[in-house]
């Protein structure tokens, strides 16, 4: 049996999109996106609790759920910052950012700082590539980035 | 000749609150849902078969041909299925429509859906997109709200349209449409194998379409102006506009919808200001990074449709181009490229997941400076190992990019030798 369980709300929010699909197995994104949000992460048991929700078995779940690289399989810290490392941001000076980054948070790629605050990923292209280089902040673009800018960013977080 | 913006996809994209229904409506859209009523749903697809409109996700396939694989209608729920995963490098139009014009996308899925029978439609979108999901979604419901979608769209015509966005949760292989569909059904997104011959997608074993964002925003106006309006633009064989995307150091990155056949030196000079900071253009990579690079010569010769792309030897893919300025190491440029492409590979076929590690794994010795001439000759040995022996064409693409890199910049590999 699996601890977790969505809230009231959640629960609702799941049997409301589960009504769009042709099969429940569609769910599996959306539900797992249920618990992210929720939780702030994936862990083992909203798995075990998403297989039995789901008709599936919870490494059906572990396998679908490491799949998809934005699904959290450990606690994050509050403020996530991914940094697009792809080829037009790293022409536009990612690599500059990332550099900062490592010495002002003390921080590399999948790190995150000892106070729980920041988590930093490098991810691939986000689309926001006319925007080189760019951050998302918790799914929020910051585009055009200077490393003025992103230090801007990052203080307004602590 | 200078080059023009056309605005058929983008013509609201400049308006204030160009996302709100109200505005959309006073701006045009809509509009064709009632000349798409009074014809029969076989000259909807008829009609955009004649306008030659091609599929913009990067394949350049013609979508009406497309639309008629779908089997005749029968007692089986039919599926339109919206391809916005736009996770090609360099590749960001598909977020414009999103963005501004949400409501094009909604008016195309009504019309596409009619054309093909279908009632249902679901928009796959990738998951860093979680705020153009939103305005997505909040159009959406405004259109529920007002009725144009639902059990009679507008309010009126006796058939119903359901739209669902589906978000995705960071896979670039799920914009293979084969693969999104599997994503949809709920497991990791593994392109399937194809049949050997044409026929249309399969969602729950129902009959489905795939179609790019981009795509599916161009039919309304095919649908209400005509073909004969689509056609006078482009070149014979690709007419219509299409978003071009322009990224690194020009003076305008952006996305811009132009008629197809613009020659690229143009396009980069005129509407993306040229370079910036006095750099000088290197090289293109010209429509998302799957796509062979040009030199800074050949993009002197360059044109911007499917064919002339295919006679420098390239192609057109998604129009996203990406520009590296001199200074640039083109080793770099294939690091860069491969570790995407090591990371993004779905795992399923062995020349595949393992044949972008290895090349990864030479490409980094070859910097780390201790690589020969064999190592130059085991890059290309494995991409081709890797080509036309996958399930999907992801093996190719890294194949074609790849080994373009390393035959025109071969001096540029070598000179890591003499370290
Ligand atoms: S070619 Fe690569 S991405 Fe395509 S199915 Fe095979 S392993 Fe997956
Ligand atoms: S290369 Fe960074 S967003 Fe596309």
């Amino acid at each position: 049996m699996s601890k977790f369980k969505y809230t009231d709300e959640k629960e609702k929010e799941f049997q409301r999109i589960a009504k769009k699909y042709p099969k429940i197995d569609a769910m599996m994104l959306p539900a797992l996106w249920l618990v992210q949000e929720q939780e702030g992460w994936v862990s083992p048991d909203a798995m075990i609790f998403l297989a039995d929700k789901l008709g599936k078995t919870p490494i059906e779940v572990y396998e679908f759920a490491t799949f998809y690289t934005m699904f959290n399989l450990k606690p994050i810290g509050t403020y996530h910052i991914e940094l697009c490392k792809t080829l037009s941001c790293m022409i536009m000076g990612a690599p500059e950012l990332k550099k900062f980054i490592k010495d002002t948070l003390g921080i590399g790629p999948g790190e995150t700082t000892a106070d729980g605050k920041f988590h930093f990923s490098e991810v691939e292209c986000q689309g926001a590539c006319g925007g080189a280089p760019m951050i998302a902040l918790n799914h929020t673009y910051h585009e055009n980035l200077t490393v003025d800018k992103l230090k801007k960013i990052i203080e307004e977080c602590k | 000749m200078a080059v023009e913006l056309v605005k058929i996809v983008s013509k609201n994209f400049d308006i204030p609150d160009s996302h709100k229904l109200e505005v959309a409506l006073k701006n045009g859209r809509y509009e064709s849902i009632d000349k798409l009523f009074s014809m029969k749903p076989e000259d909807v697809t008829e009609e955009v078969c004649k306008s030659g409109l091609r599929g913009k996700g990067g394949g350049g396939a013609p979508c009406g041909p497309k639309w008629k694989l779908m089997p005749p209608v029968d007692e089986r729920p039919r599926y339109l299925i919206v391809n916005g995963d736009e996770s090609e490098p360099g590749t960001f139009k598909d977020r414009q429509i999103f963005q501004y014009d949400p409501h094009i996308l909604i008016e195309g899925i009504i019309c596409s859906c009619y054309a093909i029978q279908a009632h249902e439609a679901f928009i796959y979108i990738r998951g860093e997109y979680k705020w153009f999901i939103d305005r997505l979604n909040e159009a959406i419901d405004e259109a529920y709200e007002a009725g144009i979608i639902g059990p009679k769209v507008m309010n009126k015509y006796d058939f119903s349209v359901d739209i669902t966005v589906h978000r995705g949760g960071g896979a670039y292989i799920c914009g293979e449409k084969s693969a999104l569909i599997e994503s949809i059904e709920g497991k990791r997104g593994h392109p399937r194998l194809k049949p050997h011959g044409k026929e249309c997608e399969w969602f729950y074993g129902q009959p489905a379409t795939v179609n790019n964002v981009e795509t599916i925003s161009s039919v309304p106006n095919i649908v209400l102006n005509g073909y004969e309006s689509y056609t006078k633009w482009g070149t014979q064989k690709a007419p219509g506009t299409m978003l071009f995307a322009m990224s690194g150091p020009v003076k305008n990155p952006g996305v811009y919808e132009l008629q197809y056949g613009e020659k690229m030196l143009d396009v980069i000079n005129e509407i993306g200001g040229g370079m910036k900071d006095g750099l000088k253009l290197k090289a293109v990579i010209p429509g998302g990074a799957s796509c062979p690079i040009l030199t800074a010569e050949e993009v002197e010769k360059a044109y911007l449709d499917y064919e002339s792309m295919w006679d420098i030897g390239s192609t057109l893919g998604t129009g996203g181009m990406m520009i590296i300025p001199q200074g640039v190491s083109m080793v770099d440029v294939a690091k860069n490229l491969i570790e995407f492409y090591h990371h993004e590979s779905c795992g399923q076929c062995t020349p595949c997941r393992e044949g972008t590690g290895w090349i990864d794994k030479t490409i980094k010795k070859i910097l780390d400076g201790i690589g020969s001439q064999e190592d130059i000759e085991t890059i290309l040995d494995v991409c081709e190992t890797m080509n036309g022996k996958t399930i999907c064409v992801f093996a190719p693409a890294v194949k074609d990019i790849i080994k373009s890199i390393v035959q025109k910049y071969r001096h540029e590999f070598e000179e890591h030798f003499k370290k």
